[in-house]
């Protein structure tokens, strides 16, 4: 490979040329609801196997689904969060397929008339750019349940307790031309679904996941045979196996071979994809409108009604925090990730500097909640607190080099910095009196210095000044000791 | 003893709430009833012990005067009814130990008025057949004419043997294009097939979802009204179930038909249909006109396509729903090493080869490249048989029509699939426009054979038919006993 | 659906006995045919049917999809669920080795 190519994002440098990705995300999101989509059993996480069973859930004869009112609501807040067309009809079908998890013998979904229709989203990209993604649709379904093949060397054990949890599954057009961007989409998705509530976004528990259709072509050319990678549950793992699919596909059809359509998997020990062995039989999912459901109807009325209830979304937010607190869009875009972070940064830049808010959170506080690996919600810094931080560095009371140690200190002991700064007395000195005394101390110590400075060292003049902030014991303010140790070594 | 199988449904609650005979006295007399009838395999399963405790406790409650609509009345459950603790097996094999945990909305409205429970009544495997010839444990037989070996009709063969033995005093049944109606017809029974949406299809093994419907099986008009008012009542937990009150039924027996306007489709009497049926489907028109009713020429263009669409619609339905019989939560499990083996031997071995032809057909018809060939136009045509009955109520009240092409056959004479379908004809058609559908005796042909005729009404006008079919009852004065009954 | 294409063979018996997990004996595989292609020739009636302008009906009822609310109303059955089952360990239903 000619590896002096500066390469795009997404784009693959191989033997016959530059080959760019196509890709298009299906997002398989559980919504947060106690009860399951179409039957009365906890939808909750982590119970004893087969407990969260109802009669309908293990497909008992004659058992029926009756739809949950909340997994409705929650789909159509999701579409317009995604600014999307709500279908006032839509229409719940049967995907009939076998598999030990799947009790029916059918998965309830919806095929041709789903909840809601076209929409698009914008991402945010590392390089501070913007681009659009197209939403092609976003369907109400069932969860199915989970098969362990590790507990006996020739059974499989089947708990259903995911079997009817509710899902929406949100289908992106092929807009998607990086790993990055699709890591950017994922991200942008959470958000939005965290922000209206419909799921958790909890994607260690398989509350949000993704299957990736992957394909690549020359720049220009139609789209490629796709494979589908099944099951992806980390930002982290869609991007590598996004990277690694893409990169299996070049080296295929740069040897003259074809892409066969197919499902595969991704192996996070090897970092690769592999296919699917069960899923080689041909599918025919025999969909048909599901005869023990009838249409889902509703009015414009009750849509408005929902639409009431959205909060403000990331992307008007982001616009508002902009100008509102004159932060850059980029620090922003990172704010309004997670519905927590901005709630805390409003409340913490509350007549404060907004700018210097942000830069303290993001870098600081982020930084060392990530080293304790604890969640901003159990920050032991409040919002309140990290506001006052910052109007005690703006008003001159402590410099930014003390305010770190003070951060320091509220991380442990969750005391307000005006606490520490007057328990350790740390507020500036910034009285000229009061910094003579120690300018003079420090010229006074150092002669030989002082005549070396005078001869034309100049270089000291940096000496001068950490030596009388090591006197102050940091607490000097450190324009002021510039501007009086010039004056006095003219 | 014999004397008490002489009562009809209702004339026996009267006599049970005026202490003529205790539910225990009448109770054991079924039970020497089946015990006599046993030969007609009517029953699967018989639950005496059950039935003995739900007639003490009837007993306790006319002593009482707390007694219910159905208080100590016993009666037989199709098998396609989930009885709580009780085996439910839909006469499949795949189905041979299963026990329900549950019990059917229906079946539980009928205890809760106090029916008594015999137990359960063999149909059609998954209620697929109209001779009951598909049943895995073998077929029914008519008490008419016992020595011929006749077909009770199917897919409610038992509770239709049952009722017309007398060795129940009601039974339930399920109809998807018949069920109900066709058997009754064969055993000189009544048989009401109530609206779709009217009794909930929660606890029934499905067979096609848009077209089941639990309904009665009983002796007379009166009692069918009688059961029905039990069966009948809006379920939460269906949500096809039609959430409108149901007139008590039993008020409108004798509401008589003055007036009323009875459509006579002209499709409906085409060749095929033997002549003694001809006969009493004109003697039942001039006994409705006799009442004062008018009689009204109507056209319902589309019928011949009933068939046509039944047989796409009920087997692509079937294949779906029978899905869940896979032997990994209950059902017969033949072992293999893989789970696709698994699957394939445990119903390859479980299902009959009705049962069979019917998942292979809706599996086809709903396949890819013939969905829209097969699916949607059957649902497309679907929509134009509904329409034919939406037109010709707008000029009549009721339709009047045979039940059956022909009177009962023999059992054992091997039919292939497609002629078996066709006793079908006249009772697929409200099926598929989920009206309700009534078929009651008015005589015997000339073998002996029980001639049934059907009144159709629109949605939901079950009081309404109730009445019509009460004039019509009386006009034919149909008192004939099936030779094969208990003595 | 009268044309050739929809004339069943042994072959599409065999696919769609796979598609239904259904083990048909060999020797019935040529009567099955025939049954499925009697039925099927019977439907093809449809064809004479214009049924350009008409909506398909999927249900009869007249009524809106009734909504339940979203409470925990059902599960904690282990016993019940499992009951029947042919074979179950430890709160499980087990089936044969599944290869993924």
């Amino acid at each position: 490979m000619n590896e002096s190519i500066n390469l795009k994002p997404g784009q693959i440098n191989g033997e016959k040329g530059i080959w760019e990705m196509v890709i298009g995300l299906e997002i398989h999101a559980q919504i947060s609801s106690k009860s399951k989509l179409f039957s009365g059993a906890s939808a909750s996480f982590g119970a004893e196997a087969n407990s969260n069973v109802s009669l309908v859930d293990a497909a008992m004869p004659g058992m029926l689904p009756v739809i949950n009112e909340f997994c409705v609501e929650q789909a159509v807040k999701t579409g317009l969060a995604l600014n999307a067309k709500i279908n006032n009809v839509s229409i719940f079908d049967r995907k009939n397929y076998f598999y030990a998890d799947l009790p029916q013998g059918y998965q309830i979904s919806q095929f041709t008339k789903p909840i809601v229709g076209e929409g698009e989203i914008i991402i945010d990209l590392d390089d501070g750019l913007q681009t659009t993604v197209g939403i092609e649709r976003l369907h109400l379904e069932q969860d199915a349940g989970k098969s362990l093949h590790d507990q006996h060397p020739s059974k499989s054990y089947i708990d259903l307790n995911r079997t009817g949890v509710a899902l929406m599954e949100i289908v992106s057009k092929p807009d998607i031309r990086s790993p990055q961007e699709a890591g950017a989409y994922v991200k942008k998705i959470r958000s939005i679904l965290r922000y209206v509530g419909a799921c958790d976004g909890n994607m260690e528990e398989g509350s949000l996941r993704a299957d990736c259709n992957v394909s690549v072509r020359k720049s220009g050319e139609e789209f490629g045979t796709r494979c589908e990678i099944k099951n992806l549950n980390s930002v982290r793992f869609i991007i590598q196996a996004i990277q690694s699919e893409a990169e299996r596909q070049v080296e295929i059809l740069e040897e003259g071979g074809k892409i066969n359509q197919e499902t595969r998997l991704f192996d996070t020990s090897t970092g690769e994809t592999r296919s699917m062995r069960s899923k080689e039989d041909a599918h025919d999912y025999r969909y048909f409108p599901d005869p023990d459901l009838l249409p889902l109807e509703f009015s414009d009325s009750w849509v408005q009604k929902i639409r009431e209830t959205l909060p403000e979304l990331p992307d008007s937010l982001k616009k508002r925090l902009v100008t509102d607190f004159g932060i850059t869009p980029y620090d922003a875009s990172i704010l309004v990730e997670e519905k927590d972070y901005v709630d805390f940064y409003q409340k913490a830049a509350n007549g404060k500097d907004g700018k210097l808010t942000a830069n303290w959170m993001i870098t600081e506080l982020f930084g060392a909640l990530k080293k304790e690996n604890i969640s901003l919600s159990n920050s032991p810094i409040s919002p309140e607190n990290l506001g006052q931080l910052i109007a005690l560095i703006s008003d001159g009371t402590i410099s930014g080099k003390i305010a770190k140690d003070v951060f320091a200190e509220m991380m442990i002991s969750k005391k307000s910095p005006s606490d520490i700064v007057k328990e350790k007395g740390l507020e500036q000195v910034s009285d000229d009196t009061e910094i003579l005394k120690l300018i003079d101390k420090v010229i006074s110590e150092n002669e030989d210095k002082i005549k070396d400075y005078l001869g034309g060292k100049d270089k000291l003049f940096g000496f001068f000044v950490g030596q009388v902030m090591k006197l102050s014991q940091g607490k000097a303010n450190p324009g002021i000791v510039n501007k009086l140790l010039k004056e006095k070594l003219k | 003893m014999s004397d008490l199988l002489k009562f009809d449904l209702l004339s026996a609650s009267i006599a049970l709430k005026n202490k003529e005979f205790s539910s225990l006295e009448l109770t054991n007399a079924y039970f020497e009833a089946i015990e006599q009838t046993s030969a007609l395999g009517a029953y699967l399963e018989i639950v005496k012990d059950r039935s003995m405790d739900m007639a003490k406790a009837s007993d306790k409650n006319i002593k009482n005067g707390t007694a219910r609509p159905l208080e100590g009345l016993p009666i037989g459950v199709k098998d396609m009814f989930c009885t709580k603790d009780v085996k439910t097996t839909a006469s499949s094999k795949i189905l041979e130990n299963f026990c329900p945990t549950y019990e059917s909305t229906v079946t539980q409205n009928l205890w809760d008025d106090g029916a008594v429970m015999l137990g359960k009544l063999s149909c059609d495997e998954f209620a697929m057949g109209s001779s009951n010839e598909t049943a895995a444990k073998g077929n029914v037989v008519n008490p008419w004419l016992k020595n011929s070996k006749m077909s009770p009709g199917g897919s409610s063969g038992g509770s239709a043997s049952a009722v017309a033995a007398r060795s129940a005093l009601a039974a339930t049944g399920t109809d998807t294009g018949g069920s109900i109606r066709q058997p009754a017809a064969f055993c000189g029974i009544t048989g009401f097939k109530p609206t779709y949406g009217r009794c909930s299809r929660w606890g029934i093994v499905a067979f096609s979802s848009s077209l089941d419907q639990a309904g009665p099986l009983t002796r007379t008009v009166s009692d069918a009204a009688l059961m029905l008012n039990s069966m009948a009542s809006y379920d939460k937990k269906d949500s096809t179930s039609a959430n409108l009150e149901m007139p008590d039924l039993m008020n409108y027996l004798d509401k008589g038909i003055r007036g009323k306007k009875i459509g006579i489709p002209k499709e409906y009497t085409q060749d095929g249909i033997s002549e003694d049926i001809v006969l009493f489907y004109e003697k039942s028109i001039n006994w409705l006109k006799d009442s004062g009713a008018e009689i009204v020429p109507v056209s319902l263009p589309h019928t011949k396509y009933a068939l046509p669409v039944y047989y796409i619609i009920a087997p692509a339905e079937a294949s779906s729903n029978l899905a869940r019989y896979d032997g990994v939560r209950y059902g017969k499990r033949n072992e293999a090493a893989s789970l696709d083996e698994m699957y394939e031997i445990t119903r390859g071995n479980g299902f009959g080869e009705e049962v069979k032809r019917r998942i292979m057909i809706g599996t086809y018809v709903l396949s890819s490249g013939y969905y829209d060939a097969y699916y949607l136009k059957a649902q497309k045509v679907r929509r134009l048989i509904k329409e034919d009955f939406d037109n010709v109520f707008e000029e009549v009240d009721y339709i009047l029509t045979p039940s059956t092409p022909t009177t009962s056959f023999e059992l054992g004479k091997k039919q292939d699939p497609l002629t078996m379908y066709l006793n079908d004809i006249f009772t697929v058609p409200a099926s598929l426009a989920g009206l309700p559908g009534i078929s009651l005796p008015v005589g015997l042909d000339k073998s002996g054979l029980p001639i049934g005729i059907q009144l159709i009404a629109n949605s939901f006008d079950e009081p309404g038919l109730i009445s019509t079919a009460r004039v019509l009852e009386r006009s034919a004065e149909f008192n004939f006993i099936a030779d094969g009954a208990a003595k | 659906m009268s044309n050739k294409e929809s004339i069943v063979d042994i072959p599409t018996v065999n696919k769609i006995a796979r598609l239904s997990r259904l083990n048909i004996p060999e020797a019935s595989k040529q009567n099955l045919t025939n049954d499925l292609n009697n039925i099927l020739g019977f439907v093809a009636q449809l064809d004479e049917v214009n049924t350009s302008d008409v909506k398909p009906l999927a249900s009869v009822t007249g009524h809106k999809l009734p909504l339940r609310s979203d409470k925990v109303t059902d599960g904690n059955i282990e016993d019940l669920v499992l009951k029947n089952a042919p074979e179950s360990s430890s709160g499980f239903f087990v089936v044969p080795k599944v290869i993924e």
